[in-house]
């Protein structure tokens, strides 16, 4: 046990998806070729003018909302200036002191309890281009496609005290922000992001030591190793009677290290002033009603329904409910059978064991909700049994198809013909005198050899209830 | 309130500009002439005025969220200073 307590705060970076740019009419799809989704508004160009996407400034209501924020009745754009060639105007507009929404909360559970996380503020701002580095470092390439997709920056009070609880407090405001249908929120494409601030102090003190910023932790695993490789870091130099530092550190995730940014901290003096380019906001009562009522049920309440309805544990209905799909998908299931255990299983087991192997998500396999459910439902009207039932599951997900199909096409029913398996009993029964003889003299385990010979002739698909009970009939008889 | 020398230095570094001793003596004057000037200001009462962001009485001026045409990348390419692969290429910066 270290001797010393983290203290960390996020820094959360929300792309919305809104089908244009936040002050002008380019596209804001992914993926475009460079430069192609610009025009004078978000290139800069001398004297044109930002108009305002009334479906961003709604999106991050509703953001604001879901995590518990008090919403402004008034705000106002400000410009945040600095030179880098991502920005072609050399200002970002942002929200100062007047942001979209303040003094929010998330709860989120680890090991088993709940924690809440607070969060500062949340307020509205345009994103910067891509730079892409080529010929050994002589130079940078710049395509500005992203410059005005609109974001949301959400920070969070330093409420944090684990790496681990960093990346609980992550994964909840991905699933907030999926299921208010605000952004894609997908890591890898950027459209989530995440800095962290990270300090450590002895326990008991109150005073918080100097904070590393840390950025360009790229995935969930990455934001947790980062934290967790500065967290020693900053203890051996305090170990060592040194003193932290207070800079910029970028995380290299192939080396697993943290790197100083040197130069970072000049730049931070951003001349913060209103854009006079953009008229003031004002949010009144009956538009944040509306808003408000454009949430749908979120994490938490639909993790307490899987409990409470189905009897699920905590702990399977929050993995459930990480992720609206599948939920979504869960929820689909039981529309074709009421054994909401058996579902959450195959989900749990199969289905995401499968996903995790192949490092896939939910909407790159082909099975469906529907499909689950009637799947449950074959086993429990007896015509497969839960071991045929992995075949089926697994050429649902590969092929989509519904398990009746497959069961017909692969010939899966289950046989629970006494007749028919009276006769293979016999002829295994001959056939292993050995075995026989081993379990009459009282070797119990002969029985599963005995019983794998009977599944192997019938390939797996004698009903195995029936199984025993035969085998036992004419072995005792 | 005044200029010294070296917040003209720290403005102009902020800036990117590359000023001459003579320059950042002429500019220290002149910011401080300019300040001088809007302390006049300072004598008028402000108390209980709210903060003016803005000098027109609009609020809530929004577009509808469309797409419309982006300009041809070779249009949007025609104002850089160098560029390769449909990109603009600028000397190298650290990440």
């Amino acid at each position: 046990m270290s001797k010393y307590e983290t203290v960390i705060g996020l820094e959360v970076h929300v792309e919305l998806h809104t089908k244009s740019k936040i002050f002008c009419g380019c596209s804001t799809s992914f993926g475009a070729p460079p430069n192609t989704h610009t025009c004078p508004v978000c290139l800069g160009h001398p004297g044109v003018l930002p108009v305002l996407n009334r479906q961003a400034v709604e999106y991050a209501m509703k953001a604001a909302m879901a995590i518990n924020c008090e919403i402004a009745e008034w705000c106002k754009f400000d410009r945040k200036n600095y030179f880098y060639p991502d920005s072609p105007k050399a200002y970002q507009i942002s929200q100062y002191d007047q942001p979209i929404g303040q003094n929010g909360w998330i709860d989120i559970e680890v090991n088993g309890k709940t924690k809440r996380i607070g969060i500062t503020r949340l307020h509205l701002e345009e994103d910067a281009g891509k730079l892409t580095h080529i010929d050994g470092g002589l130079g940078s390439l710049v395509d500005l496609n992203r410059v005005g997709t609109p974001l949301v920056e959400i920070v969070s009070e330093p409420d944090i005290r684990s790496p681990e609880e960093a990346k609980a407090y992550l994964e909840k405001l991905r699933a907030i922000m999926q299921y208010c249908d605000v952004s894609d929120v997908k890591m890898e494409e950027g459209s989530l992001r995440c800095d962290a601030n990270i300090s450590i102090r002895p326990y008991g003190q109150e005073k918080f030591g100097t904070r590393a910023e840390l950025k360009n932790m790229n995935s969930f695993r990455g934001v947790q190793r980062g934290l967790e490789y500065e967290e020693l870091r900053q203890a051996d130099i305090l170990d060592g009677g040194g003193e932290v530092v207070q800079e910029t550190r970028r995380w290299d995730e192939n080396q697993g290290k943290t790197f100083s940014m040197r130069g970072k901290e000049e730049a931070h003096d951003y001349r913060y002033f209103p854009d006079p380019d953009l008229v003031r906001l004002h949010i009144d009562d009956e538009w944040k009603t509306r808003v408000r009522a454009s949430i749908p049920e979120l994490p938490d309440a639909r993790q307490a329904r899987y409990i409470e309805k189905y009897g699920l544990s905590s702990y399977d209905a929050g993995v459930l409910t990480a992720s609206m799909k599948l939920a979504d998908f869960f929820e689909e299931s039981l529309e074709h059978t009421s054994d909401a255990k058996a579902s959450a299983n195959w989900i749990m087991g199969d289905l995401l064991g499968y996903l995790n192997a192949n490092n896939l998500e939910l909407d790159a396999v082909q099975i469906t909700g529907q499909g689950l459910g009637e799947m449950i439902q074959l086993i429990e009207k007896g015509t497969i049994s839960t071991k045929i039932a992995k075949t089926v599951f697994k050429g649902m997900l590969e092929t989509g198809k519904s398990p009746q199909k497959i069961v017909e096409e692969q010939g899966l029913v289950q046989i629970s013909d006494e007749g028919a398996i009276l006769a293979i009993v016999d002829s295994v029964i001959a056939a292993n005198p050995q075995s026989v003889e081993d379990f009459r003299g009282g070797k119990d385990k002969a029985i599963g050899f005995l019983v794998g010979q009977i599944m192997k002739e019938t390939k797996g698909k004698a009903n195995p209830g029936l199984v025993n009970k035969l085998l036992m009939d004419r072995l005792k008889g | 309130m005044s200029i010294t020398i070296k917040d003209v230095e720290h403005v102009a570094n902020l800036a990117r500009l590359d000023l001459s001793e003579a320059e950042k003596e002429q500019f220290a004057g002149q910011l401080n002439a300019i300040l001088k000037y809007a302390e006049k200001l300072n004598q008028l009462d402000t108390d209980g005025i709210e903060p003016t962001s803005h000098v027109l009485p609009l609020a809530n001026v929004m577009r509808d969220d469309e797409v419309r045409d982006s300009w041809p990348v070779e249009k949007v390419l025609r104002n850089a200073p160098e560029e390769e692969d449909g990109q603009f290429r600028v000397p190298a910066v650290l990440e």
